[in-house]
């Protein structure tokens, strides 16, 4: 397992605006090395933007985050491609081509980032899918398409990974081989932030509860950006 | 660069395996020129006159054809997120996809075009050249093309739109092909017309990209 020596990944007043309405203001978080961050709160009160902005997807309307090393500062949005290369990110949709094999499903996004061979076998052991080596993706099964996409992650190492209900249509027996394949992330130093409505398990975690940050008021009071 | 084969790799065997959208371009292709023996007549000397003309409007509309679909299916399927995010510069990943667009639907063009102008009765003097032409023009197609179809990413009746986006910028690259093809027919200088042709090409190479990688940034917020 690589061992990360990563920096602390925060986050300081943080306002998303989908559309004309304010999501959620006022927002920091931070991440320590082997940390991880658990995202809560009703539906629509931003978890997913959130993470699509901690991955850069998604442009904050204000505020910072920043990557702190040695009580250093480095703008995490300022170099998007060095940035993007310190996360795997797990969003709605699971980039499973219907043509190509899980296999080459995994490996295209593990050689892209730099894994190998190696990686791309253990992430098959790591979430049981060895035996759908070489079928394609249009006959796997919802659950079967979200394990190609977490098996992607585990297949070529990052620091920090952004997970959007990872446990959406796993199986109970899954859902503990993710709990453990995060524990590993973390163990090596790993970063993890993820957003669930299901149980998972992951000792020490911290909480985040987005309601806390949700901008109730009328917009015309809140148009600050 | 490694990284820019794996992408152009994975690409074409995406192209491959889906298979049709090269045969329709190309069918696309054959079929919109036999068009034109049936709408002015049979009549050698006008065929031969507006040969070089055809086959070029041809192409500019076969290979938009496609253009839709080179960035909506990873948009939908969540992989142009994972693109993004990739440790490779969006410009390149652009340029990347670009060059798989050429391959399986440009290259196929110019294939086809010399069975195109013998039916269109052009003199054989212009078959070098229209091939050189559209060598240097249909890579130009794709590059303007990719800004299009990233940017109507997310809209709907986006084939229509994206003909509205990108006809008018092909313009320049169809006077160009057209007037050199002429040119070797009445035994004039092609350098110039293909001089400009590959102006374009460099210009758009080190252009669009960026373009193309900002629409498609805009389209992923």
């Amino acid at each position: 397992m690589t061992q990360f020596f990563e920096p602390e990944f925060k986050g300081q007043d943080l306002v998303c605006v989908r559309g004309e309405r304010t999501v959620f203001r006022g927002l920091g978080f931070s991440i320590a090395p082997g940390g991880a961050l658990i995202l809560i709160g009703p539906n629509g009160s931003g978890k997913s933007s959130l993470l699509r902005m901690m991955a850069g997807l998604l442009r904050p309307a204000a505020g910072r985050m920043d990557w702190v090393e040695n009580g250093q500062a480095e703008d995490a949005l300022e170099d998007i491609d060095a940035h993007g290369a310190r996360l795997h990110y797990v969003g709605h949709h699971d980039a499973v081509k219907p043509v190509l094999s899980a296999a080459e499903n995994i490996g295209f996004w593990a050689h892209v980032r730099g894994g190998g061979q190696d990686g791309i076998r253990d992430a098959l052991d790591v979430l049981d899918i060895k035996h759908l080596y070489d079928v394609p993706g249009r006959f796997l099964s919802a659950g079967q398409k979200r394990r190609v996409n977490l098996a992607r992650i585990i297949a070529a190492p990052a620091p920090l990974w952004l997970l959007d209900e990872p446990t959406t249509a796993l199986d109970k027996a899954t859902i503990k081989r993710l709990e453990g394949a995060i524990q590993k992330h973390r163990d090596a130093g790993g970063m993890v932030v993820l957003s669930t409505h299901a149980e998972v398990n992951t000792p020490g975690a911290e909480t985040l509860n987005l309601a806390d940050f949700a901008c109730k008021a009328p917009l015309d009071e809140h148009v600050m950006v | 660069m490694d990284k820019f084969n794996e992408l152009v790799k994975r690409d074409l065997s995406l192209a491959f395996r889906q298979g049709m959208d090269s045969l329709m371009v190309v069918a696309f292709f054959i079929i919109a020129v036999v068009l034109f023996p049936f709408g002015v007549g049979p009549e050698p000397n006008t065929l031969a006159k507006i040969a070089g003309g055809t086959i070029w409007v041809a192409a500019l509309l076969s290979s938009m054809l496609s253009l839709e679909r080179l960035f909506q299916t990873d948009y939908e399927d969540g992989s142009l997120e994972l693109l993004a995010l990739a440790p490779i510069p969006l410009e390149i990943t652009v340029l990347a996809k670009v060059v798989a667009h050429w391959l399986t639907t440009g290259l196929p063009l110019i294939v086809t075009a010399p069975l195109l102008a013998v039916l269109m009765q052009m003199p054989t003097e212009g078959f070098i050249v229209l091939i050189a032409a559209l060598l240097l023009g249909t890579p130009t197609l794709s590059l303007i093309g990719a800004v299009g179809a990233a940017l109507i990413l997310g809209s709907r009746r986006g084939g229509v739109l994206l003909s509205l986006l990108v006809l008018p910028l092909y313009i320049p690259i169809l006077i160009f092909g057209v007037s050199a093809v002429d040119a070797a027919i009445f035994d004039q200088s092609v350098r110039p017309h293909l001089v400009f042709l590959g102006a374009l090409l460099a210009g758009s190479m080190a252009l669009t990209p960026w373009a193309s990688a900002a629409a498609l940034r805009q389209a992923l917020e």
